[in-house]
């Protein structure tokens, strides 16, 4: 496949706090496949593994089968080529948010000069709205302007890829809105690829090409990975009118309320696995679904993955 | 604000009701100049320079001090015969320096502000190895635990690195540093003195004995509870080890390994006093034994209080390097 990042064959366990209890298996077997330039989310629910698996992209977490990959080179450290929006946003406390920033431009970028660092910085802060508090150390600032000083640190340091977990759940509507747009502006500038988990599905209609849908754990899975077929520039006023937007958005819910606890029941009611991970040798990744598509062309579609 | 301002009253008032207590009880209880006894220990001396029990209390009844006995017990001569050959005048003693002092039991708190004053006024003073101004006391008490504290900095940050950081050598390290943090820094002393044999570095080494263990303490446990998601961030930036060390474990630690030096110097304080008791020569602990045994208590009592203001100086040094480096989550 022509995956950009991708893991194959992924597993994920963690031993039993019991002496000679069951392993908890976060994941087994897991596909995932971004493509180069591809702006992906990954939605489903809370302790399905979504952090997990960003975080083995991210290089912070080791998985216990399988591989990872960024291109052709096997992930096994965290890097400079990938940029991590923490979950808990992660500033150092005794920096100012502006100090913050310079501490990643200066490891990316260690020949520039003072000055160009600091220049380079401000100008990502001022992206994220923080002009006026660049100098305030993380316990100055709120919750979401905490979360605002992680993104410019890591759309600062420009990297090849791009991982957020649950960046914007702190930021109030309109915060998150601005940040959304700027986000995609940058994104659609550079050859970014971006993964971000999210839990909000507006957010992941909006910003993403495709949306990986994670069942529940134990022994997660993305059961596909919707196509949104909807045209760019996206605004979120008039995206509600596109012909395929509400396709989406059921398909999107539909999932979380009912679909991702059904599938997730399926895998744990039996050993062998409902839905092959590789076939002759061939790794098979989720289906594609273009909600709003005919269901027979999506059928098809997933079962000739399967096939 | 207004809150300090109670605290501090408060306290001024505790201070006062302090001095007054220690004024009635010292002042105006005049003890008879011949009720100047000597102690089980001097008079044994004494006995053991060959002069009788009898002319040893006579000649304290004369209001001369222990040293000034011992002194006369050097000479070989009886009571009688220096009484024959002109009293003990004709030695060169003057009696009643002991009266003087023995004057009232415990100096009162104007007598200590005299000493004071003159002590303050002539701080560096030099009459000889016996008699040297508080300043130059002070001045080697505080070099020893400068260099004792310093050395112990040295050797206990790296090593508390290096416990923090590897479960290994923190498993390997603990009973060593488990069984050695007990001991008294005053156990050493005999040691590092047959050792070293040098009483100058003999205390040093007992300062950096005694202040090595909670500054390698809490270095290793401030290092080891770094937060993951700070190494983390270290980690995505592809910093050096050596950078990840200076640039996020240090500063995150900070805090935790002044503390460990803040109670650091508390000890040494503590451990030099008694430790130049126990060397003598020079220094505050010296100085006041020195004078508890010229019986100078109103230069003693002044030294006292010099070593715990001093005391309250390097303790607030160290809190201001705390503050400075503290910071919120
Ligand atoms: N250190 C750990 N030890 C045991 N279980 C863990 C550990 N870290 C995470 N898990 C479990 O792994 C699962 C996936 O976690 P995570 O990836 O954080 O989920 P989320 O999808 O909410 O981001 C959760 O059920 C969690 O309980
Ligand atoms: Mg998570």
């Amino acid at each position: 496949m022509e995956y950009y990042v991708r893991t194959e064959l992924l597993g994920k366990a963690f031993p039993s706090e019991k002496k000679g209890g069951d392993d908890y298996v976060v994941f087994e077997d897991l596909n995932v496949g971004i493509r180069k330039g591809e702006f992906v989310t990954c939605i489903g629910h809370s302790g399905c593994g979504k952090s997990t698996v960003l975080n083995v992209f991210a290089g912070l977490e080791k998985a216990t089968a399988g591989a990872s990959f960024l291109g052709n080179r096997v992930i096994e450290s965290p890097g400079l080529d990938r940029a991590v929006v923490f979950q808990n946003h992660s500033l150092l406390p005794w920096r100012s948010a502006l100090k913050n920033v310079e501490f990643a431009v200066k490891a990316r970028w260690p020949q520039w000069s003072a000055a160009e660092v600091e220049t380079h910085s401000r100008k990502f802060l001022s992206l994220v709205g923080l002009d006026k508090s660049v100098d305030r150390k993380p316990y100055q600032l709120s919750g979401g302007m905490r979360q605002r000083v992680g993104i410019a640190r890591a759309f600062a340091i420009k990297s090849e890829l791009l991982l957020m977990d649950e960046p914007f759940g702190a930021l109030d509507a309109l915060t998150r809105g601005v940040i959304q747009d700027e986000l995609v502006r940058i994104w659609s500038h550079t050859d970014q690829t971006v993964f971000m988990i999210t839990h909000d599905v507006d957010e992941a209609i909006l910003l993403s090409d495709r949306i990986l849908l994670m069942t529940n754990g134990p022994r997660a899975r993305v059961a596909e990975a919707v196509v949104v077929d909807l045209p760019r520039p996206r605004n979120r006023a008039t995206i509600i009118h596109e012909p395929k937007y509400y396709a989406t958005r059921n398909h999107l819910v539909d999932f979380l309320v009912r679909r991702s606890q059904e599938l997730s029941d399926d895998q744990a009611g039996s050993d062998a696995r409902t839905v092959p991970t590789s076939v002759d040798g061939e790794l098979v990744y989720p289906p594609e679904i273009i909600p709003g598509e005919s269901e027979s062309a999506n059928l098809t579609a997933a079962m000739a993955a399967q096939c | 604000m207004y809150f300090r301002i109670r605290a501090a009253s408060l306290s001024l008032v505790i201070f006062l009701c302090f001095l007054f207590a220690w004024h009635v009880l010292t002042a105006d209880r005049r003890v008879a100049a011949d009720s100047r006894t000597l102690s089980p220990g001097e008079r044994s001396q004494l006995l053991e320079n060959g002069m009788p029990e009898s002319d040893a209390i006579g000649y304290a009844q004369k209001g001369l001090t222990y040293e000034q006995i011992l002194q006369i017990s050097e000479l070989g001569l009886s009571l009688e015969d220096i009484d024959g050959a002109g009293g003990i005048e004709a030695f060169g003693f003057t009696t009643g320096g002991a009266a003087e002092e023995a004057r009232t039991g415990f100096p009162s708190p104007a007598l200590v502000w005299e000493e004071a004053y003159e002590q303050i006024r002539h701080p560096f003073y030099d009459k000889g190895p016996n008699d040297k101004g508080i300043g130059i006391q002070l001045k080697y008490s505080l070099l020893r635990v400068g260099a004792g504290f310093f050395l112990a900095v040295l050797i206990a940050v790296p090593v508390g690195f290096l416990v923090g950081m590897s479960p290994l050598v923190n498993l390997a390290l603990a009973p060593f540093i488990q069984i050695l943090k007990p001991i008294s820094p005053l156990a050493w002393l005999p040691v590092a003195l047959y050792v070293i044999k040098d009483a100058e570095q003999a205390s040093i080494f007992v300062i950096l004995v005694c202040s090595v263990w909670p500054m390698l303490i809490n270095t290793a446990f401030g290092v080891a509870s770094v937060k993951r998601d700070y190494i983390n961030i270290a980690k995505t930036l592809e910093l050096s080890p050596m950078q990840t060390a200076l640039q996020v474990i240090l500063p995150a630690a900070a805090p935790t390994i002044f503390t460990g030096m803040r109670i650091s110097i508390g000890i040494a304080w503590l451990v030099i006093v008694a430790a130049e008791m126990v060397i003598g020569g020079i220094g505050m602990g010296y100085f006041v034994w020195n004078e508890w045994n010229g019986l100078n208590l109103a230069s003693m009592i002044f030294a006292i209080f010099v070593i715990g203001f001093v005391g309250l100086l390097l303790d607030f040094l160290i809190g201001q390097l705390i503050r400075f480096s503290d910071y919120k989550e």
